[in-house]
């Protein structure tokens, strides 16, 4: 408020005694290890849609062997398609758990009275805020990357395993899945698209959570549908919907919802071409705006 | 330098004014009381204090704006808002590891010290634990932190006996130092009184009665009248009366003490019987009290 007294009245209090600052890297850390402690989902779901997936795949090459016939006929698909299916079912999954992370991040601690405690400590309301937003935007996503990575893995560990001694040729196997190609990809996906072009969709998500005085969930999906159902009978257009959708797809089009996009030619994926799309920046100053009445919400908003 | 200074601090709920322009300063190595009705602002006060609400007058909390440097603010204030806030879903261990990762006025050694003493393991859920227990284990933390005003928002509601007792016998023993300040509120007055050094009633957002308790127990005494003498007692305009056993007690604001120990014993009353005698000779409430 008034910033000349609080000047003067900082560096007498300074002087009487220095409170050794703790640096901001260090709050983070320790902001999100308490976000693991609290959502175990953020790993053990993607890890189980992993394990459910090595199970049914397992069950498949099995069966695969026995018959013979889908292989021979289709090399290709036999070995691409599951790869891509395990690292869309992973993403899916991660993706899931981001959006009910989000709605709950900053609606819980209100609804269990928690944040009365987490604001008796010297952290503020938007390191808070930021590493609640980090586990969306880069904790899954990475969380992810490297599941489906192992996923990936193991699943051609097993497919040589299993098809030892079938008379196919293994080395084909390894080389026409290229693994690292296809792992740098899936990682540009997962940070940019997961990261920076949903960045405004967890920015909204968070806001709601933050204000909710009840159900997060509907106050978050219900007004947008709202808007949609009267643009639509107001004006018969659709061009609420058309950037919601816009935003969900993403830039590289419908594509990367389906779990295709980590095989799309190389070409799509150059970064040049993803920043010079004016959707993604002005995504991120709508993801700005929304954390920074996110901020302010937090700091007003007590326990429900 | 005062820990606390407010001026003409009001704060405001739609029609509801929960502060009505108080002014309060609070000095280093106090135990202040803030007693008051449900619904008299106490907690509004300490929120305002701590930082949780935007308020509109001056207040200044170790020279801090509390509302813009709430963090800052928390490196050196401490508070139980309420009892039961900790996280059911926490570890023991993984809170004093947070509370360790983020304070840097926090002793993770006198922590564990003060929770060797009790029953909680470090490795139980919060959810697991009695709600005396979840008093202790915030108390522990609270006790770890090196702050230099600690606020309390009715610390022991709902606790039972026992561990009301151990809690101000430890914030009295093992934290309070003078130069530390403790701002407390509660229903459970006469467990306070003997631990105050200050008291604030406030009623609807205003501060009815403002004093150290040595001033308290100088200004307020207590007679039980003997029973011939009540109607010379009353002459002398009690601010309250009431009966124990067919005895009559009454309460005397700033009386001749000589003259009072001629009809009958004399006492230095409880926080509770003066705040009921004042609050009761408000105007608009319906206990009329007697005059």
């Amino acid at each position: 408020m008034n910033t000349q007294v609080n000047g003067a009245s900082e560096s007498l209090a300074s002087a009487a005694i220095a409170p050794p600052a703790i640096p901001v890297t260090r709050l983070i850390y320790w902001s999100l290890r308490r976000e693991l402690w609290e959502n175990r989902s953020i790993y053990i779901a993607p890890l189980a849609a992993a394990v459910v997936f090595l199970f049914g795949f397992i069950i498949s090459v099995a069966r695969s062997r026995y018959l013979h016939s889908l292989e021979a006929a289709h090399p290709h698909h036999g070995l691409t398609t599951p790869h891509e299916f395990a690292a869309g079912l992973i993403m899916g999954t991660a993706f899931i758990v981001g959006i009910f992370y989000s709605l709950d991040a900053l609606y819980g601690e209100r609804r269990d009275r928690s944040i009365l405690l987490w604001k008796s400590l010297p952290v503020s309301d938007v390191i808070t805020v930021l590493s609640k937003l980090t586990i969306p935007i880069l904790v899954l996503p990475l969380l992810s990357f490297v599941i489906t990575i192992a996923t990936q893995f193991i699943m051609l560990l097993l497919s040589t395993v299993l098809l030892l001694g079938s008379g196919q040729d293994l080395a084909a196997l390894w080389t026409q899945s290229s693994f690292f190609h296809v792992s740098l990809m899936l990682l540009y996906h997962l940070l940019l698209v997961h990261g920076l072009w949903y960045a405004p969709m967890y920015g909204w998500l968070l806001l709601v959570s933050a204000w909710a005085p009840r159900a997060p969930f509907i106050w978050a999906f219900l007004p947008p549908f709202v808007v949609v159902v009267v643009e639509k009978m107001a004006f018969n257009t659709t061009y609420f919907l058309d950037v919601l959708k816009y935003r969900v797809t993403g830039p590289e089009g419908p594509g990367s919802m389906t779990g295709n996009t980590p095989m799309d030619p190389l070409a799509s994926l150059i970064p040049v071409k993803f920043f010079s799309v004016p959707g993604l920046w002005i995504g991120l100053a709508v993801a700005a705006a929304f954390l920074a009445v996110t901020v302010r919400l937090r700091r007003s908003r007590g326990p429900i | 330098m005062a820990v606390i200074e407010a001026r003409n601090l009001r704060k405001t709920y739609g029609p509801t004014i929960a502060l009505n322009s108080i002014d309060l300063r609070v000095e280093e190595g106090r135990i202040l009381g803030l007693i008051g009705p449900n619904g008299a602002g106490k907690t509004t006060a300490l929120n305002a204090i701590l930082g949780l609400i935007a308020y509109q007058g001056e207040l200044k909390v170790l020279g801090r704006d509390p509302w813009t440097e709430r963090d800052r603010l928390m490196r050196d204030v401490s508070f139980i808002a309420d009892v039961a806030v900790l996280p059911r879903w926490i570890r023991v261990s993984h809170l004093l590891d947070y509370v360790a990762g983020v304070h840097p006025r926090f002793d993770r050694g006198k922590a564990e010290a003060f929770l060797a003493k009790t029953t909680i393991s470090l490795n139980s859920k919060v959810k697991h634990l009695s709600k005396g227990m979840v008093a202790q284990l915030h108390l522990a933390l609270i006790m770890a932190i090196d702050a230099r005003l600690l606020v309390l928002d009715e610390p022991t509601l709902g606790l039972d006996i026992l561990y009301r007792k151990q809690f101000y016998d430890s914030l009295l023993n093992d934290y309070f130092d003078r130069t530390r300040t403790i701002l407390v509120t509660t229903h459970q007055v006469e467990e306070v009184q003997n631990v105050l050094t200050d008291l604030m009633f406030i009623d609807r957002g205003r501060i009815v009665l403002t004093c150290t308790m040595e001033e308290f127990e100088s200004r307020y005494v207590e007679v039980m009248v003997n029973p011939e003498k009540v109607d010379a007692a009353r002459a002398l305009k009690p601010i309250h009366e009431h009966q124990v056993f067919g005895r009559s007690i009454l309460l005397f604001e700033g009386a001749d003490r000589s003259q009072l120990a001629a009809l009958g014993d004399l006492r230095t009353p409880s926080i509770a019987d003066v705040f009921v005698a004042l609050m009761s000779n408000q105007p608009g409430q319906a206990q009329g009290g007697s005059r």
